[in-house]
């Protein structure tokens, strides 16, 4: 098959549809659905038939972003964008036949529901990875093959030789979206370097950080975008087995997961002999059981072999000796989510998005104290602050800004007077954070920052698998630390032991979670030393 | 002569035993389909207990003290019976910043069950997780599966109060 094919399959599926005037979105991601998105759509579903004007259709898609205005509904011509849609906000089931009246072009739309599409939380993101989000319908193979789904891949396969595809994504300059930001370049060349024989690809969908959500909103939205990923990075190093790690607490992206493999497998996109190509993938999906180091990679692949998920020193890396001692490719699902468009627009496309160092777009988890809460994705190099205040809407019931935490437990908090800053790998390194893999939580004035610390303390203590040692009991002496500040009972040689642990803690532990654990404290402390000092007794 | 492994009978006659088992079987018995068997075993029966960890390891040929390394290593396995309905409290970090410590303080004053135990009457589990992902809607809980955000205290209660009662 070639992109020609592929092309008429489209068409084909196009014909067989036989696309409405207009359709009628509704959300139907996790969050909207908890809002109570399912009564919504069937109303519509029902009430949509007997329309006079024109032909419309109701389709299930998945997340527009504004999470906090649940459930969403977006009413546009087929495979028009967001921007050009007409979004209602907090919609139920009773005002269905008022929307489905007022669908038509010519007609005016609903004000009372109305979400404005000028305002920045829309105009300024820049969707690559979210482009199918809110647009395609999750559960249909069909759907994506409508929207140009699969064309990198049928390329990647007909056109190129698997090392072309791996100098695509050097020249993109795609860094891992899990955290590490590690050249994804880099990593693939490293794998495809050793000896062939049996290789594995996997997929990082362990969304452990608390605050984080946008694995699952990508895997809700779009599943078939992670899938092509995985097939094109396992043509491009020559590994045939994929599996897809994902949280058990994510039972409707398991599910959307499920069902894009199975459909894809029956189309012939995955499976044996590829798109009628010699290239055979196969992809499995294995459920986490709460934990948050299986995040980490070599923990990981322990739980993948059926396991503890306990990491182990590094080197070997996973790309020399990984999954049952085989080469191992290990991304995350934005950076597979990433690939297609790198492929279809080249390489050189993406590394003109961004700044120097850090290339593409990022997506975030907006929460906490925040009017807009929910998923954006944004130019690498945007200011916090204009994430924040401009497409974020600034915090809710007039109190003011503390500081903004990102990289989850292994991150820090931003204050204020940084908010200028360009948001990139490295220069949220230099405030003392990290990228994390993209949850953002915004506080308010009425933040205790050694409780911030406290709670994240208490998470690493909880999560430490137990081991290596520096972590195992540095995180119970940190966290019983923290807690003795918090009740005003600590002295000054307590703050000074902490800072001491701090450093021994990150110094000496095994894996990313000990290493990691104490930045919280120590960029809380960086910035608000003097709430440290109010609470000693 | 090659010695052919046998696979160990079904504990009992419950229906649910071949649930397991079938999973088991789809997975060819490999060992490392262990923490599928595992989930396998949660769904069906709501808790692991002695005899279902000793009949999977016989299954997949793993040692019983993996078996049990692996169902109290992962936080989502239970060792004991859940009550009728369970209510999980997300304390991620947006919930906790909306109060989720709020919610688990006021369910334990109405119900007598603080994280990880269960009422007396066995009605109940009172649960926390690390994030459902559900951050749009801190502070989020998850009842008997379905997500409910946006809630007080005193809602939540009634809510509960409300379920356990039907």
């Amino acid at each position: 098959m070639n992109l020609d094919d592929l092309a008429d399959l489209a068409a084909k599926y196009r014909n067989e549809a036989q696309e409405p005037e207009i359709e009628v979105r509704v959300c139907m991601a996790a969050s909207c659905q908890s809002s109570g998105a399912v009564p919504v759509l069937d109303a519509l579903r029902a009430g949509c038939g007997d329309k006079p004007e024109g032909n419309c259709k109701v389709k299930g898609v998945g997340c527009m972003g504004l999470c906090s205005a649940g459930p969403l509904i977006a009413v546009a011509p087929p495979a028009a964008p967001l921007e050009e849609a007409v979004i209602y906000r907090d919609v139920t089931a009773e005002d269905a036949p008022e929307i489905l009246a007022s669908a038509f072009p010519g007609s005016t739309p609903v004000e009372r529901l109305r979400c404005p599409t000028d305002m920045p939380f829309f105009s300024r993101q820049h969707k690559i990875v979210l482009e199918n989000a809110g647009i395609v319908d999750p559960n249909s193979f069909r759907g994506y093959v409508m929207a140009g789904g699969y064309a990198a891949m049928v390329q990647a396969l007909s056109e190129m030789p698997p090392q072309d595809v791996i100098n695509e994504v050097t020249t993109s300059g795609l860094r891992g979206r899990g955290g590490g930001g590690y050249p994804t370049g880099l990593k693939w060349s490293t794998v495809a370097k050793m000896p062939a024989g049996q290789k594995y690809v996997i997929c990082n969908a362990d969304e452990g950080d608390p605050g984080a959500f946008m694995d699952r909103a990508i895997l809700e939205s779009d599943p078939h975008r992670v899938l092509e990923g995985m097939a094109i990075a396992a043509y491009a190093i020559g590994a045939n087995k994929g599996y897809v790690y994902v949280r058990a607490e994510y039972p409707l992206a398991v599910e959307r997961l499920k069902t894009a493999i199975r459909k894809a497998k029956r189309a012939g996109f995955l499976g044996n002999h590829i798109c009628e190509t010699q290239f055979n993938f196969d992809v499995e999906i294995r459920l986490g059981a709460g934990a948050f180091v299986c995040g980490e990679e070599t923990a990981l692949m322990a739980s993948v072999e059926g396991g503890r998920g306990q990491p182990r020193p590094r080197p070997p890396y996973p790309a020399e000796y990984g999954l049952w001692g085989s080469p191992t490719l290990i991304n995350n699902v934005e950076t597979y989510a990433n690939i297609a468009p790198i492929i279809t627009n080249g390489g050189a496309w993406l590394a003109g998005i961004g700044t120097e160092k850090s290339k593409g777009t990022k997506v975030f988890a907006l929460a906490g104290t925040i009017v807009n809460t929910g998923l954006i994705e944004v130019d690498m190099g945007t200011r916090l602050r204009d994430i924040i205040f401009d497409i974020g809407g600034g915090i809710p019931n007039g109190k003011g800004f503390k500081a903004v935490q990102t990289g989850g437990p292994s991150g820090g908090c931003v204050p204020e007077a940084h908010l200028d800053l360009p948001v990139d790998y490295d220069s949220l390194k230099t405030l003392g954070t990290m990228m994390g893999s993209g949850g953002m939580i915004v506080m308010d004035e009425t933040s205790n920052m050694v409780d911030v610390a406290r709670f994240f303390m208490e998470f690493c203590m909880d999560e430490s698998c137990g081991k290596c040692i520096p972590c195992r009991t540095g995180t119970q002496q940190m966290h019983g630390l923290l807690d003795k500040i918090a009740r005003t009972e600590a002295s000054r040689t307590d703050l000074e032991l902490l800072e001491e642990l701090c450093e021994v803690v990150q110094a000496t532990s095994l894996c990313g979670l000990g290493q990691t654990a104490p930045n919280p404290v120590l960029s809380t402390l960086r910035y608000f030393r003097q709430e440290y000092e109010q609470q000693l007794g | 002569m090659t010695l052919q492994r046998t696979r160990p009978d079904l504990p009992s006659k419950d229906k649910r035993w071949k649930l397991v088992n079938a999973t088991m079987r789809r997975n060819g018995y490999a060992g490392h389909a262990l923490i599928e068997s595992l989930h396998a075993v949660q769904d069906a029966f709501g808790f692991l207990d002695e005899e279902a960890m000793t009949f999977v390891a016989d299954s997949l040929d793993v040692p019983l003290s993996k078996v049990y390394g692996v169902a109290t290593f992962y936080h989502l396995f239970m060792l004991k019976p859940q009550g009728r309905h369970a209510c999980v409290v997300c304390t991620g970090t947006a919930c906790y910043i909306k109060g989720a410590g709020a919610l688990i303080e006021g369910i334990e004053e109405r119900f007598h069950a603080a994280p990880g135990e269960t009422t007396a009457d066995q009605a109940l589990s009172v649960l926390t997780a690390r994030c459902v992902g559900a951050c749009g809607l801190a502070p989020a809980v998850v009842l008997d599966g379905n997500v409910i955000g946006k809630l007080a205290v005193g809602q939540l209660c009634d809510l509960l109060a409300e379920e356990v009662a039907e």
